[in-house]
């Protein structure tokens, strides 16, 4: 029993990374219908990103975020622009699926040049240390890492649902043409949302750098992860990124420790197949599309 | 004598906004039926409602005597029940045949014949020409102007030897000379025992040609009659003039 | 009536006399190599194309069926051994038989949901075939990998039998894809890509039509899966089941003309020596990974029809200015099937 809460906890923290890192690739999705199958990559060169400050310029990888964010948010706007937007509407979908692999195997390509193929972890000194709470471990990184997620995505939610600019991506979400015709400009909204959604990913790279080593291959692994969570919560419902990561990353959690980690990671697609027989459209969303 | 297509209390929101609210209403075989009201009054969810391209939140449809909770458009059209939509929706990417072609039903084993038999072709080309586009036949859906898909969306759902086609407004968008030509197909069609469920914003094509008329507001149905009834109702005036 | 113009024939059978007589006009090794592999994915983006191209649904899984039907082959000789030699070859139809019937209800599963969806669902189909081969021990001897017995081919022209072979399920592959673009099934499959939406409202039997291109599309995986096993001679999860093999024939399938029957084809026979020579020249470097998100992007943005339409395209523009097509051929001719 013991064990089985520890569990839980540890897939609790880590789900709350996973969520942060899902609530980008469901925003791109709900805004322009973009699977940003990049969403991976970018988080594994947030991840470098990060790394290298730390390693090179002694920045605290949490400090890293803050530097990184613009600069992340800035080169979304600039992919946006330059591959999704000249795609045609109603191909975007697809073919949103390939420009962006074809620009994560190029993150892949350029990482693996400079930083070749070997295992890096970024590791402030304080990576190692944990708490003992009720008798339970709890890894210092761990909760910081989830105490940030949850401060970002709550940022998000506030942007989303208090600003100007966010009602403006809700709108965009819900019903492209009526938010065009309200004086909505899609295509500001589409630059910026991806922008957002990049930024996100970079902060959960550098969360993620420190619980997990990683190389430039590392994002196969994460986008598959990424994309069956974003499924399950449905497309484009960031409550049910949210939702869906949490109960992912409990789920495999408890079976690692449970039955064998070797196992544990086909938790994620073996779910996804389960839910999607009985509920095709997710956990969460709706048939048609979803709000956020 | 129970009606040939009937919805009954169907129910459909979005978000927070009832589309379509305690809508029932009945087409019996053999009528040309309108269905009006003002815009925003749910009229295009009722016809996606009752033909299956969404989903209720509540409610029944009946079609030859069967109940149905969840339509199903491929049934439907086995059935004998079509519709067309205010786009036209063709296959762009295909031919004019092919376009007819796809419609025809096939035998499960037939599935794996050529795709367009003599046979096949022959019909398709014999429906072109009844609607003036034979000479089109073979150049791509997507060439054609919104009124030439219009009619080729009207000729696709004649495929399936329907009972009874749902036209979603066949004549917005369209020039003229267009909306007499529908509107011919359409008598012509009747005449040979067809019946109809359409919806319409041009009142004067509404009165000649349609009977009963079925008006709708707020998703419900206020009131159905003959079309000189209607246009003198208190309630449907309102409905549309009003708050 | 299938139409079978005599070019487009002609041009069918002279194509394969190419390719078969390329082992014996070059029969340096390394070069029929590059030659295997370009069959290979030429199989590949063939057969990716039944589904992806003709009916719109990206597969990004297809690696999976390869992958299945390379340790298929692999587990045929190490549990059930079916011995050396060409016996290996004589195998395959089953092999294609039964990754078919495997993608039967994966493809139930699959095809479930919307396309968006339906890509993400083969993703993870892929990691799920990997991680499977991962930990089946027993069956796939996990990381260590399977090996298969070293054929007593005669060295000076070892390759050739493999090559052979391969170009078989090639032409299999290409004869199901025209089998498939002019019947019914395929008429079905364009106007699902098209609007599936419609196609349902008209009585198109959507998912059978669906169904029988994924299976089909498995199951030619699946036997070049087998060739590659055999001539590997060792297979291990990564390798045999590996995205960028996807990615690879998705490519190829879009250079050339998704929705097209040749397409895939030219798009294999121009990507491989390519990616091979840049291999060879840039060393294992990642690199070529940029190149290969490079030309993707490029093709995507600049020609996203493929190389066949958009020469066909060129063709019919600079035609008589009626448009009128000349009598008797169709707007949608057999080998050019519009994207």
């Amino acid at each position: 029993m013991h064990l089985a809460i520890q569990a839980v906890i540890l897939g609790l923290l880590t789900g709350g990374v996973y969520a942060l890192m899902a609530s980008g690739l469901t925003l791109a999705f709900g805004i322009m219908r973009v699977i940003n199958v990049a969403q991976g990559a970018m988080i594994v060169a947030g991840a470098f990103a990060s790394y290298t400050l730390f390693t090179d310029f002694h920045v605290d990888p949490f400090v890293s975020i803050l530097v990184m964010t613009p600069v992340a948010f800035a080169a979304g706007v600039i992919l946006q622009v330059v591959f999704l937007r000249p795609l045609r509407s109603d191909e975007r979908e697809d073919l949103s699926l390939l420009v962006t692999w074809a620009i994560a195997l190029g993150f892949e390509g350029v990482l693996s040049y400079v930083y070749q193929t070997t295992y890096r972890a970024t590791l402030p000194g304080y990576v190692n240390r944990s708490l003992t709470v009720l008798g339970y471990r709890i890894s210092v990184v761990r909760l910081a890492a989830f105490g940030v997620s949850c401060l970002i995505l709550a940022v998000l939610y506030v942007t989303l649902h208090r600003t100007r600019f966010g009602r403006a991506i809700r709108a965009t979400v819900q019903n492209p043409m009526s938010a065009n015709l309200l004086g909505v400009d899609a295509q500001r909204v589409s630059a910026y949302g991806f922008g957002i959604s990049v930024a996100t990913a970079t902060a959960a790279g550098a969360v993620f750098g420190m619980v997990e080593p990683f190389n430039p291959g590392s994002h196969y692994d994460l986008i598959s992860r990424l994309l069956t969570i974003v499924v399950l919560g449905g497309l484009g419902s960031l409550g049910g990124a949210v939702v869906a990561a949490l109960f992912m990353g409990v789920a495999e959690a408890v079976l690692a420790a449970e039955i064998s980690p070797t196992w544990s990671s086909l938790t994620f697609f073996v779910i996804l197949i389960a839910v999607l027989l009985f509920r095709p459209q997710g956990l969460l969303g709706t048939a048609e599309r979803g709000a956020l | 004598m129970t009606a040939l297509l009937e919805a009954s209390d169907l129910r459909r929101h979005f978000g927070g906004v009832a589309a379509v609210d305690g809508c029932s209403l009945a087409v019996e075989e053999g009528t040309i039926t309108a269905l009006i009201g003002p815009n925003g009054s749910g009229k295009t969810t009722v016809f996606n409602l009752i033909t299956g391209y969404l989903s209720a939140d509540s409610g029944t449809v009946r079609f030859l005597g069967k109940t149905l909770r969840r339509p199903d458009p491929t049934a439907l059209f086995r059935g004998g029940l079509s519709r067309t939509f205010q786009q036209a929706r063709v296959f762009a990417a295909l031919t004019l045949v092919e376009n007819l072609v796809v419609a025809i039903q096939q035998p499960r084993r037939g599935l794996f014949r050529a795709a367009t038999s003599q046979a096949d072709r022959a019909r398709a080309v014999e429906v072109l020409d009844e609607f003036g586009l034979a000479h089109l036949a073979d150049r791509r859906a997507g060439e054609l102007s919104f009124g030439q898909r219009k009619l080729l969306e009207f000729a696709t759902v004649l495929m399936g030897r329907p009972r009874i086609v749902l036209l979603d407004e066949p004549t917005s968008g369209v020039n003229p000379v267009m909306v007499e030509t529908m509107e011919r197909h359409i008598r012509e069609l009747h005449a040979q025992g067809m019946t109809f469920f359409v919806v319409e914003h041009d009142m004067h094509m509404v009165m000649r040609l349609c009977n009963p008329v079925i008006v709708l507001d707020h998703g419900a149905k206020i009131m159905e009659g003959a079309p000189g009834i209607v246009q003198r109702d208190p309630a449907v005036l309102d409905a549309y003039l009003g708050a | 009536m299938r139409t079978l113009g005599a070019g487009g024939l002609a041009r069918g059978l002279g194509f394969t006399a190419c390719l078969l007589a390329f082992p014996f006009l070059f029969p340096e090794h390394w070069v029929v190599n590059i030659g295997i592999f370009t069959v290979m994915y030429m199989v590949l983006a063939t057969s990716w194309n039944i589904l992806g191209g003709f009916a719109g649904y990206l597969s990004l899984g297809h690696a999976a069926f390869f992958g299945l039907g390379a340790y298929a082959e692999a587990i045929a000789f190490e549990h059930i051994g079916i011995g050396s030699g060409y016996r290996p070859f004589a195998v395959l139809p089953l092999i294609g038989i039964g990754v078919a019937v495997l993608a039967v209800p994966i493809a139930w599963v699959a095809l479930r949901v919307r396309a968006a969806t339906f890509a993400i669902v083969t993703i993870s189909l892929l990691f799920i075939v990997q991680q499977l081969a991962f930990n089946l021990h027993s069956l796939t001897n996990g990381a260590q990998g399977l090996s298969m017995p070293i054929p007593p081919f005669s060295v000076s022209t070892y390759e050739l039998p493999f090559y052979l072979a391969m170009v078989g399920v090639w032409a299999a592959a290409v004869l199901a894809s025209w089998y498939v673009a002019t019947g019914k099934i395929g008429l079905m499959l364009f106007a699902i890509r098209d609007d599936e939406e419609r196609a349902r409202g008209v009585g198109v039997r959507v998912t059978f039509a669906k169904m029988v291109a994924f299976v089909l599309s498995a199951g030619l995986a699946g036997m070049a899966g087998g060739i590659f096993a055999y001539y590997e001679g060792f297979i291990y999860p990564q390798f045999a089941i590996d995205p960028l093999v996807t990615i690879g024939a998705v490519l190829m399938a879009f250079l050339g003309g998704r929705g097209t029957i040749w397409g895939p084809t030219l798009g294999a026979l121009i990507l491989v020596p390519t990616q091979q020579y840049l291999a060879f020249s840039q060393g294992a470097s990642q690199l070529y990974l940029i190149a290969y998100a490079a030309v993707f992007l490029t093709i995507m943005l600049i020609m996203p029809r493929g190389i066949i339409p958009s020469v066909a395209d060129f063709v019919v523009a600079r035609r008589p200015k009626n448009g009128a097509p000349r009598s008797g051929e169709p707007a949608t001719p057999v080998t050019g099937v519009p994207s």
